[in-house]
C-alpha cells in the first residue's frame, strides 16, 4: 500500500529537529533539574523513531550510519571509564569531580564529571532503544 | 589500595564492555575474555589475602559515607564465593572454546558470561539490600540471554517459564525490599541489623523473613519452589548449565544465609524451624527426582536440589560448627558441580545423546574421563577425604548436637541417595555394553577434558588441604555468628 504522506515527511523533518533541541536541553538540565541522560536519551530515539515511521529503514540508515549496538558498548564505556577513573586517584569508586570554570560564551559554569557518566548513559539508552525498535520493525 | 574490593566486579565488567567492540571477531573475543577471567581470579586472590591479614574491607561508592551511601562489603565469606566464582568462570569460558559453537560464540556469549560473573560477583560482595537486588537483577538479564542463546525450540520453551518465575520473584524482592525499607528506614545491610535488632519483638519482622525467603527460595531452588529449574536448566549447552548449577543457586542460598544471620536471627524458633523443615523436603525431592531420571543432565540438576537442602539444613541449624559446614559446602558443592557439569557435557558430546539407556562402554576409549568422573562423583558423595567430606561432617554433627535427629538423618540419607544416583550414571555411561557399538574413531577432547579436570583437581585438593582453608572458613563463620562485627566494619563505629 503506497499512502500519500507528504505532510507527514515534511513537518516530522522541522519535528525531529524540535526534539533533538529539546532532548539537548533535557541532557544538560539533569545537572541540577529534573532530566539527564535516560530521559534525553529516550527523546533523542523518539526523534529517530518519528523518522522511521515518516520515511523508511533505509532511509534513517542512510542519516545514522551507527550501528546502534556500537552505540550501547560506547555508551558503556563512558560510564564504567568514568566510574574507574576515581581508581587513578585512589578515592573511593564512583567519586566524581567538579568545579567552576569561566567560559566564554557561557560565563561562570559548573562542570562536572557526573555529566561524563550521563553522556554513557544517554548513549546505551539510545543505542538499546532503537536496537530494539529496529529488531521489531525488520521482521516486517 | 583502597578500590580493592571493586576489582573482582570491575574487571569483568570493563572486559564486557569490550568484548562487545569485539563481536566481529571470535578470536580476539577468546584472548579477552581467558585475560579478563584470569585477572579476575588474581584480583578476587588478592582481595582475600586483605581481608585474611586485615578484615573486612569496605567501600563507600562515590564516598558517600555508610548508611547514606551503597556500601561494598567484602568479608571472608563474600570474597571466599567471588574467588571460587571467577575461578569457575575462568574454567567455563576455557570449555566453551571447543564446545558453544561459532553461532553463539558471535552473537555476543562471551560478554553475556563476563556480565553474569558482574553480577554474581555484585550480589556477594554488596552491603545493601537494594544494590542486592540491581546485581542479581544483572546476573538474572545475563542469563535470560544464556538460556534463550542459540534459539532452538526447548530453549525458546524454557526460556519462557524461567524469565515468567523470575520476573515475579524479582517483583516480590522489590515489594519485600520496600516493606523492610518501611519498617526499619534504611537499606544498608549492617544498618537495617541495628536497626531490627533495636525493633526485634514486632512479628513483622519474621513476615518479612518469609517473604524474603520466597525471593530467594525461588532462584536457590528450595522445595517447593524449585518447579521451574529442572526443565529450565536442561534446556542451554554444558558450559551454560555448568555456570546455572555452579553460580546462580549459590547466590540465592547465599542471599538466604546473610539475611538470615544479618537480620533474621530473633525468632529462630520459628523462622529457622520453617527453613529447616523446607531444607529436608526440599532434599527428599531432589533424591527422588536423582533416582528417578535415567538423563545425564536430569540427574545432575537434581543433585543441585539435594545440596541446596543440605546447604539450607546447615543454615537452619544455625550453630558455629553448622555454620562452618554450610560454608565448606558451599564451596565445595560450586566447583564439583561445574566440574561434574562439563563432564557431563563431554559425555554428551561424544554419545549425542544425553538419554543413559543410549549411552555406554566409554570407559575403553576414554579411560581418564571416565575414572575423573568417578572421582567427582565421590567428592560429590563427600567420601572422605574428599572436599565434600568435611562441609557434611560438621553440618550432620552439629544437626545431632543441636537434637534436630531427623535432619541430621535425612542429611545422611541424602548422600546415600546422591552416590547411588551418581554410580548408577557412572556404570550406564562407562561401564555398560553399549546397545549400538561405538565408532572405532575417538573424539577429541582434550580441550573440554582440560577445563574440566581442573575442577574436580582443584575440588580433591580443596578435600585434602582442609587445614589449609579452616583457617579462611573460620574468619567467615565469625562474621556470621557475630554480626556486631560486620555492622562495626561498615558503619565505623
Amino acid at each position: 500500500m503506497k499512502t500519500n504522506d507528504v505532510i507527514f515527511q515534511t513537518v516530522a523533518k522541522v519535528v525531529f529537529f524540535m526534539i533533538i533541541f529539546f532532548a539537548v536541553h533535557l541532557f544538560f538540565a539533569g545537572h541540577y533539574y529534573p532530566g539527564g541522560g535516560f530521559v534525553g536519551g529516550l527523546l533523542t530515539s523518539g526523534a529517530i523513531v518519528l523518522l522511521l515511521l515518516a520515511y523508511d529503514m533505509k532511509t534513517v540508515r542512510r542519516g545514522f550510519p551507527v550501528d546502534f549496538k556500537w552505540l550501547i558498548s560506547l555508551g558503556l564505556l563512558f560510564s564504567v571509564g568514568t566510574a574507574a577513573g576515581s581508581l587513578m586517584f585512589n578515592v573511593p569508586f564512583f567519586t566524581h569531580a567538579y568545579d567552576y570554570f569561566q567560559l566564554p560564551l557561557f560565563g561562570k559554569t559548573s562542570l562536572h564529571t557526573a555529566m561524563l557518566f550521563d553522556l554513557g548513559v544517554y548513549l546505551v539508552v539510545i543505542g538499546v532503544t532503537m536496537t530494539i525498535i529496529q529488531t521489531i520493525g525488520e521482521s516486517e | 589500595m583502597i578500590n580493592l574490593p571493586i576489582l573482582p566486579i570491575l574487571l569483568p565488567l570493563v572486559a564486557a564492555v569490550l568484548l562487545m567492540f569485539l563481536s566481529k571477531s571470535v578470536k580476539a573475543q577468546r584472548i579477552v575474555s581467558v585475560i579478563a577471567s584470569a585477572a579476575t581470579v588474581l584480583a578476587a586472590a588478592v582481595v582475600l589475602l586483605k581481608v585474611k591479614a586485615d578484615g573486612i574491607q569496605t567501600i563507600d561508592m562515590g564516598s558517600w559515607p555508610a548508611p547514606f551511601g551503597i556500601t561494598l562489603v567484602s568479608d571472608m565469606l563474600s570474597i571466599l564465593l567471588v574467588l571460587t566464582a571467577s575461578i569457575i568462570t575462568l574454567c567455563v569460558v576455557l570449555y566453551s572454546f571447543g564446545s558453544i559453537g561459532s553461532g553463539r560464540e558471535a552473537f555476543y556469549y562471551y560478554p553475556i558470561v563476563q556480565f553474569l560473573l558482574v553480577g554474581v560477583n555484585g550480589s556477594f560482595t554488596t552491603g545493601d539490600i537494594f544494590n542486592l537486588f540491581v546485581f542479581f537483577e544483572i546476573m538474572l538479564m545475563s542469563s535470560y540471554v544464556l538460556i534463550v542463546i542459540g534459539g532452538t525450540k526447548v530453549q525458546l520453551r524454557e526460556s519462557i517459564k524461567y524469565v515468567l518465575v523470575n520476573v515475579i520473584s524479582s517483583a516480590i524482592f522489590v515489594i519485600a525490599v520496600g516493606f523492610l525499607y518501611s519498617v526499619t528506614g534504611s537499606l544498608n545491610m549492617a544498618h537495617i541489623s541495628t536497626r531490627i535488632s533495636e525493633i526485634s519483638a514486632e512479628p513483622i519482622i519474621t513476615v518479612l523473613a518469609i517473604l524474603f525467603l520466597i525471593v530467594f527460595g525461588l532462584k536457590g531452588g528450595i522445595f517447593p519452589l524449585y518447579f521451574w529449574l529442572p526443565g529450565s536448566y536442561a534446556a542451554p549447552p554444558a558450559p551454560i548449565l555448568a555456570l546455572f548449577g555452579a553460580l546462580l543457586t549459590k547466590v540465592g542460598v547465599y542471599a538466604i544465609l546473610r539475611t538470615y544471620t544479618l537480620f533474621f536471627y530473633h525468632d529462630q524458633p520459628f523462622t529457622h524451624d520453617i527453613l529447616a523443615l523446607l531444607a529436608l523436603l526440599t532434599m527428599v525431592a531432589g533424591s527422588i527426582g536423582a533416582l528417578a531420571y535415567k538423563d545425564v543432565k536430569q540427574i545432575l540438576i537434581y543433585n543441585i536440589i539435594i545440596a541446596v537442602g543440605v546447604l539450607l539444613f546447615g543454615i537452619a541449624v544455625m550453630t558455629e560448627e553448622s555454620i562452618a559446614g554450610t560454608i565448606f559446602y558451599l564451596v565445595h558443592d560450586m566447583i564439583i558441580k561445574a566440574g561434574l557439569f562439563l563432564l557431563g557435557g563431554i559425555m554428551i558430546y561424544i554419545t549425542g545423546t544425553s538419554d543413559l539407556n543410549k549411552m555406554g562402554g566409554l570407559i575403553r576409549q576414554y579411560p581418564a574421563l571416565g575414572w575423573t568422573f568417578l572421582i567427582a562423583s565421590f567428592a560429590l558423595v563427600g567420601i572422605p577425604p574428599l572436599s565434600g567430606f568435611t562441609g557434611k561432617l560438621l553440618i550432620v554433627r552439629a544437626g545431632f548436637e543441636t537434637g534436630e535427629y531427623v535432619g541430621a538423618i535425612v542429611v545422611l540419607l541424602s548422600s546415600l541417595a546422591v552416590l547411588y544416583s551418581v554410580v548408577n550414571l557412572f556404570m550406564d555411561v562407562f561401564w555398560k555394553k553399549p546397545e549400538i557399538p561405538l565408532p572405532e574413531t575417538k573424539k577429541q577432547t582434550a580441550s573440554l577434558f582440560i577445563p574440566a579436570a581442573v575442577l574436580v583437581i582443584l575440588s580433591v585438593l580443596y578435600g585434602v588441604g582442609t587445614e589449609v582453608v579452616y583457617p579462611y572458613v573460620m574468619q567467615a563463620v565469625d562474621t556470621l555468628i557475630h554480626p556486631e562485627i560486620y555492622i562495626d566494619a561498615v558503619l565505623k563505629e
